[in-house]
């Protein structure tokens, strides 16, 4: 039952790779044509790539803003949800009955029936006056479980002796591979080969505002409140789940604590929030613990990379192989590959990934799924070959540098911004103050510095809408089904109106966040500032276009003649002749709306990426092991920035939450249980303000007009891509080994440097 | 109507249950056996008042409240779910992350790990009673300028521990900020950001 109707639910990372490649949500054919270059070149623009704060500030610094844990509705009860407390079971019988009698109690539900596969599997819930009620009735449930065996570590999952996560399929699945030239040949053609392995944990999450959803049906009509990434596909999701039409639901996210790829999908508790709303004929609200984030909701999967790669004396790259063991519990891990595949100009390549379930939770998108922990693979790979050769690790990247996608297509990029990264990014970290060789320095305290490439997809996806109201009042909204996860989606939306139609950000209402509003994609993938941006602007110039139309009638002109300046619309020339911004909204008479929308690109003829390169400085204490980030450099080309202000903010915040990932986060499973033992923010080390390193943020500013007609590509992504490497590279600078694992704690430093004494 | 739940039974004491009443120290623990039989107890405290709710007077912003409480009830509890103060956000539920920071007497607190009965008497400040009317209080206006948020979930919490910062240390340098903000979680990883704020506000302060 609840099994099969929740079975498209928890889209991974692998879906969420096609969305971030823009490949899912195509345009139909002919619908949305290619639009020429927009106008003015950025340093016409009056507010676009500028500073503008936040057009909501104001709320968020009150409490005004309200998050899914803040709704409350009439007659709301609490939900709560009984997880399994086995990794592995067969649910044999479930009584709800003393629990439905607790005074209090309005709706109980079974949620699994036969097997739940790992421990904090949703077993059964029920919905209550209040939220200690809830958790008395849950203590009521009995629940007869058979205890199977299971595999929660996934080096032994590997065992063919051990026992089974899935029905009939073995535990270890090979999930991709890529193959060019000949490696073998690549090998005999190198002068130096070697071969390193690079090791990633895993990563929670974490949003500080757990997972919730507050659902209410009116009749047949179902409202869900939700904490959510993707307004538009939770909406679909509810809808095939309860058998109810798509037109039934709507989805509302007004603010959202923050998601990093783990609410980019329906949740399990959600569908089980809008059964025990039916059931008991008022609203539920179900709010995650923070022990449940731990348990249930995803996290980045682990990596096991082993590169073999060879490289002539003068820097060329003659081959990489790469083998990838990942891990994702009962879902799948994260193709690690795409950075070997991509990144240089190298002929030979050969690229084999397997996946390993094990009896955990399903890993979910993690901010840069595989590209996170490839980088860190790739990356101190190249700064490994580097030494071999005795080269500058920059000068190996620069040799290797290519202009066309190196994977399946072949094609040029349209833009790639990447060299002038690396420029700019040495100039301001000081690239020439590093080791030379790596370990160069003396002493218990040693300085290194390091730096690693990104790449990303960050496109916008065709089909996006976006509408701009127009009021006769002179009140303008700008309208769009998107979501603004505290990337500053409101404030983008807000700045591109405004620009377009000589007015000011404040002057803009934006609605976004409900299902109900024109379809965007869900916010992953780093699709939303270059889909949204573009849509907005189309729905803007239409409007400005109908405008200098209305002017031209009242000043007896051609609506071609007619210029936009100062609030006015006047006669271009010398005529003198203008009307009032006001008179002309005036004259629109009713609300007028317009329609925008992010059209095709030309993705048959280039190849579209954002780049990026980050440098980092650090100080390693040789004698406790401990790492310490003085100083990291962000260069990156994201297309045309659109609000420098949220633009910095991304970047400095995947600089802190690589980081923090490259230096602390792990979580730390029970191997016999299959619980995590540090599910709470204590135990669950993330960086603090006491982390810090001074960070500074570069845009290159590489407009791809060819893209969209913004110019502008994705920014979510791209910056946490490169964050942990880069790190570690500066590590390896630092104390002449690579640490090879993240976290890098005191420990793996430690062992790294006995490693390095022992000479191996 | 449904049959409201005898919240008086202790029955079931959960983890958190447990936490908060821990947190209340000999009261706590006299609190749990014996409920209903008297006012009062003895313990090595000498003689207690045993109760399991507690009419409570407090001042909220600034507007002095009555309110019913449970003995175990948290203030995070009372603001979020009787007052209707939903600034104060849960977010570890156990003094971690600062995200449910208010000022009691003018000192920060996380409220999820304060016992509203504490509060008796008392005054509290919330995110929402900062700002006087439509003047925002120079913090606010600074993390607006300064972009020192982006999901703004943590950002009442960091916000209180500002103001009350500030109060205390008006010329604070960034060692001292990275302190003084160190009992407080950004997920989003925006400190370098709050750090430009909290400075920005500590001199538009003093201009003031």
């Amino acid at each position: 039952m609840a099994k099969k109707e929740t079975a498209d639910i928890g889209a991974g990372s692998r879906l969420y790779i096609e969305e971030a490649r823009g490949g899912t949500n195509q345009a139909a054919p002919g619908q949305a044509k290619p639009r020429p270059a927009p106008g003015p070149a950025p340093a016409e623009f009056r507010l676009i790539g500028k500073y503008t704060a936040r057009i909501d500030g104001r709320k968020i610094v009150t409490g005004q803003a309200k998050y899914t844990q803040d709704v409350r509705l009439r007659g709301m009860l609490s939900g709560k949800i009984l997880r399994s407390p086995y990794a592995a079971a067969e649910v044999v019988s479930v009584d709800l009955g003393p629990a439905k009698s607790l005074p209090g109690v309005l709706a109980a539900l079974q949620l699994a029936e036969g097997r739940v596969r790992y421990a904090g599997e949703q077993v059964a819930a029920v919905a209550a006056v209040n939220e200690r009620t809830a958790e008395k009735a849950l203590d009521l449930i009995k629940i007869e479980y058979k205890i199977l065996p299971a595999v929660v570590d996934w080096e032994k999952a590997r065992d063919p002796n051990a026992p089974q996560v899935r029905d009939g399929k073995p535990n270890v699945e090979k999930f991709n591979e890529a193959a060019r030239g000949d490696v073998e040949k690549g090998f005999k053609e190198a002068d130096v080969v070697i071969e390193r392995t690079y090791r990633t944990n895993f990563e929670i999450h974490h949003p500080t505002e757990t997972h919730a959803s507050v659902a209410a049906w009116d009749g047949d009509q179902l409202t869900v409140y939700d904490s959510t990434q993707n307004v538009h596909g939770v909406r679909d999701g509810l809808a095939r789940a309860l058998k109810i039409p798509a037109s039934k639901v709507t989805v509302i996210k007004n603010y959202m604590g923050g998601g990093f790829g783990s609410k980019l999908g329906l949740n399990e508790h959600t569908v089980a929030a809008a059964r025990l709303a039916r059931e008991a004929g008022r609203p539920v609200k179900i709010v995650l613990s923070r022990r449940d984030n731990s348990l249930c909701v995803g996290y980045r999967p682990s990596s096991l990379q082993t590169y073999k790669g060879g490289v002539k004396k003068d820097g060329t790259l003659t081959t990489i192989q790469l083998v990838n063991y990942a891990s994702g519990g009962t879902g799948y891990g994260d193709e690690v590959s795409e950075p070997a595949i991509d990144l240089y100009r190298c002929p030979n390549l050969k690229v084999e990934e397997f996946t390993v379930f094990t009896n955990t939770g399903a890993s979910r998108a993690t901010r840069a799924p595989g590209h996170t922990q490839g980088m860190l693979g790739l990356e101190g790979f190249l700064d490994e070959l580097a030494a071999a050769i005795g080269m500058d690790p920059l000068e190996l990247r620069r040799k290797n540098y290519t202009t066309r996608n190196q994977g399946d297509t072949g094609l040029p990029y349209s833009t790639k911004g990447l060299d002038k990264c690396y420029e700019a990014g040495a100039k301001a970290i000081g690239w020439e103050r590093r080791n030379k060789r790596p370990g160069d320095g003396s002493g218990p305290v040693r300085r290194g510095i390091g730096m690693s490439s990104s790449i990303w997809w960050g496109t916008g996806v065709p089909g996006t809408l976006a509408d701009v109201v127009l009021y006769p009042d002179m009140s303008v909204e700008a309208v769009c089904g998107t979501q603004d996860l505290g990337t500053g989606t409101r404030t983008h939306m807000a700045v591109v109106a405004a620009e377009t139609l000589g007015l000011e950000p404040r002057e803009i209402a934006v609605k976004l966040g409900n299902s109900d509003y024109p379809w965007a994609p869900g916010s992953g993938g780093s699709v939303t500032t270059p889909s949204v941006s573009s849509a907005v602007r189309d729905a803007a110039l239409k409007a400005v276009e109908r405008l200098k139309q209305v002017a031209a009638r009242k000043l007896e002109a051609k609506p071609a003649d007619i210029v936009m300046e100062g609030r006015t619309f006047a006669v271009g020339g010398t005529s003198g002749k203008s009307i009032a911004f006001a008179d002309v909204y005036r004259e629109l008479r009713r609300e007028t709306v317009f329609h925008g929308e992010h059209g095709l690109f030309p993705r048959d003829k280039f190849a579209f990426n954002t780049f990026a390169a980050h440098f980092a400085e650090v100080e390693v204490d040789c004698e406790t092991g401990k790492i310490r980030v003085l100083k990291h450099v962000a260069a990156h080309d994201s297309g045309r920035i659109i609000n420098r202000q949220t633009a910095e903010s991304q970047v400095v915040g995947a600089v802190t939450q690589g980081l923090s990932a490259g230096l602390f986060e792990e979580r730390v499973m029970d191997s016999n249980l299959g619980y995590p033992v540090n599910t709470n923010l204590r135990d669950y080390k993330i960086a603090t303000s006491l982390d810090m390193p001074e960070i500074t943020t570069i845009f290159v500013d590489v407009v791809d007009d060819r893209l969209n007609i913004m110019g502008a590509k994705g920014l979510g992504e791209p910056p946490r891509i490169p964050s942990s490497a880069a790190i570690a590279n500066a590590v390896y600078n630092a104390i002449g080994v690579h640490v090879a694992e993240i976290p890098m704690t005191p420990k793996r430093v430690l062992e790294a440097l006995k490693r390095k004494e022992a000479g191996s | 109507m449904e049959k409201q739940p005898d919240r008086k039974s202790p029955g079931g004491v959960s983890r958190r249950d447990f936490i908060k009443g821990v947190g209340t120290g000999a009261l706590g623990s006299a609190v749990l056996p014996r409920l209903f039989a008297e006012d009062t107890i003895v313990t090595k405290m000498g003689r207690v008042p045993v109760f399991d709710r507690k009419n409570i007077t407090l001042t909220v912003n600034g507007r002095p409240q009555t309110v019913l409480v449970a003995a175990n009830e948290t203030l995070l509890d009372v603001l979020r779910d009787r007052l209707e103060l939903t600034g104060a956000k849960r977010a570890c539920d156990r003094g971690e992350c600062g995200s449910c920071t208010v000022l009691l007497d003018g000192e920060p607190v996380y409220a999820c790990m304060a016992l509203a009965i504490r509060a008796d008497g008392r005054s509290v400040t919330t995110v929402e009673g900062l700002a006087k009317g439509d003047n925002l209080h120079p913090v606010q206006e600074a993390f607006i300028e300064h972009d020192g948020y982006q999901c703004g979930f943590c950002t009442p919490g960091f916000v209180m521990t500002t103001a009350a910062f500030l109060a205390k240390n008006p010329s604070p340098n960034l060692d001292e900020i990275k302190l003084a903000l160190s009992g407080n979680l950004c997920r989003c990883g925006n400190y370098v950001k709050i750090y430009k704020a909290v400075s920005a506000a500590a001199d538009k302060m003093k201009g003031a």
